[in-house]
């Protein structure tokens, strides 16, 4: 069983969106423990720059284990504010703590009421159900 | 588990790292059942494989393996083997298991005189056992003579009231073995090397693990740095070509030779964050496609971004400054010599 934290939201792509505690135009966003789980050790981040804008579903980043590449899509309209540099030192973060330690980047959306078009905890956890 | 040339093969057991140090450190379990066997008979045996093989048979004794690649009339390589003379009638050769239906055919076809082809894919699994713990091991498991082999050598061995090919080889660069048993033992013999290891980190390890030890050693794998549009000489397989002697493909390659090889498959290192990967491509100082990556990873033992890729000969010497586009960012890359590790055992 996969873990899919209930204030989440998820994409088809695997990636977690979360808001903000302060502010609902920012969203904290990262991969899930499934795709993690698929992936296997992750041993390289790649993060989209500072400032750049992206729409939703461009490929803004990606995360490499020994064997693979998988891009990172943004999930939402939006720009790029901050990206977790801790990772491109400590790409292991993101097994240990996917929806933690393990972010990968802050979109500050314009729309705040697009993140709740996302796939809440439940469906996403029976969409990865029928992956199985 | 992961769909492999008709297999479910495990991809990994439990993590590609810690399976890759497994091998490195201690001892690993690969389960490579999923190889080809083919057996060539007869009288004139060594002669009738020396036609379809680019090596040459008669500088080994019986009892000796042989590394080869098996090539077309044009050249390019058909598969990559590692032969065992068992005798000079008798060759036994591993293929690889993307290749099981074509190689046997390729071979039928160039046999020439007495030889005889027997398909015995199905009747092997194969166990590899690697790592510098794997001579303990053997020697727990098959005692001190065959512990003592060394390197590309093969025997016969009794396990459980059947044989079994006992062989020096491998695809790791680490000590060790390769076992071909008889599927119905196969998994008898995998649970007494669990066994018999527990004490010297045995542990199994999936085709993830050994894509990225190979990778170290620069090994090559057929269908990514090898195939029916490359060339043993450009692939940097020279010393496994004699062009000496007569084989399916070696006029062809003379010609090359003679032509001059027009590219080289080199190591590559790649700085400032990329890793380089399969199909990524090589440009030269103008930003021009010069060639392309064929494989890549982040090498475990090392931390480096490492692969090996094809580049004008002209570009091949050691320290050769390149850039790998790796996903629309461009990296700068530099040729680098192989193995990208050494074996803490052969220091």
């Amino acid at each position: 069983m996969t873990d899919t934290p209930p204030e989440n939201r998820y994409t088809e792509e695997h990636e977690w969106a979360r808001r903000d505690d302060d502010n609902p135009h920012i969203i904290w966003i990262g991969i899930t423990d499934y795709a993690q789980g698929q992936l296997g050790d992750v041993v390289m981040v790649e993060l989209p720059e500072v400032g750049e804008a992206v729409d939703d579903d461009d490929a803004c980043g990606a995360v490499e284990s020994p064997k693979s590449v998988s891009d990172v899509f943004a999930p939402l309209v939006g720009r790029i504010i901050e990206v977790n540099e801790t990772l491109l030192d400590a790409p292991e973060i993101v097994n240990s703590s996917p929806y933690d330690d393990g972010w990968l980047f802050k979109l500050e959306i314009k729309d705040a009421a697009s993140f709740d078009d996302l796939m809440d905890h439940e469906t996403y956890a029976s969409f990865v159900e029928g992956l199985e | 588990m992961t769909p492999f040339a008709g297999f479910a093969m495990p991809l990994q057991y439990d993590g590609i790292l810690k399976e890759h140090a497994r091998v490195r450190e201690h001892v690993g379990l690969f389960d490579v059942s999923h190889m080809g066997e083919v057996r060539i008979t007869g009288a004139g045996a060594v002669d009738a494989v020396n036609r379809i093989i680019s090596n040459d048979l008669h500088r080994i004794k019986d009892g000796r393996a042989q590394y080869t690649t098996m090539c077309a009339p044009d050249g390019t390589i058909v598969d990559d083997l590692i032969c065992y003379r068992l005798s000079a009638e008798e060759i036994f050769i591993c293929i690889n298991a993307a290749n099981r239906s074509i190689d046997p055919a390729h071979m039928r076809e160039h046999l020439s005189g007495d030889a005889v082809l027997a398909d015995e894919s199905d009747d092997w699994a194969q166990i590899a056992v690697q790592g510098p713990n794997a001579t303990t091991l053997i020697e727990r498991v098959f005692g001190d003579t065959l512990a003592k082999l060394r390197p590309f050598r093969i025997r016969t061995v009794a396990f459980r009231d059947t044989e079994l090919y006992f062989a020096t080889t491998g695809y790791t660069g680490e000590r060790g073995c390769e076992l071909y048993c008889r599927p119905e033992v196969a998994v008898a013999l995998w649970e007494q090397l669990e066994a018999d290891g527990a004490d010297l980190g045995v542990g199994p390890a999936g085709l993830g693990a050994r894509d990225t030890l190979r990778l170290e050693m620069g090994y090559c794998l057929y269908g990514s740095d090898i195939d029916r549009s490359t060339s043993p000489l450009e692939a940097g397989l020279a010393w496994v070509t004699r062009l000496g002697t007569e084989f399916v493909g070696r006029d062809a390659l003379v010609a090359q030779r003679d032509a001059g090889v027009p590219r080289a498959l080199v190591g590559l290192e790649v700085f400032e964050r990329g890793i380089p990967r399969h199909g990524y491509p090589i440009l030269g100082a103008d930003g021009e496609t010069v060639g392309a990556v064929t494989s890549g990873t982040k090498s475990p033992s090392t931390g480096r971004a490492i692969g090996l890729g094809y580049v004008p000969s002209g570009m091949a010497a050691e320290g050769t400054e390149l850039t790998i586009d790796c996903r629309g960012r461009q990296r700068p890359a530099r040729v680098v010599k192989t193995p990208f590790y050494t074996s803490k055992g052969d220091s």
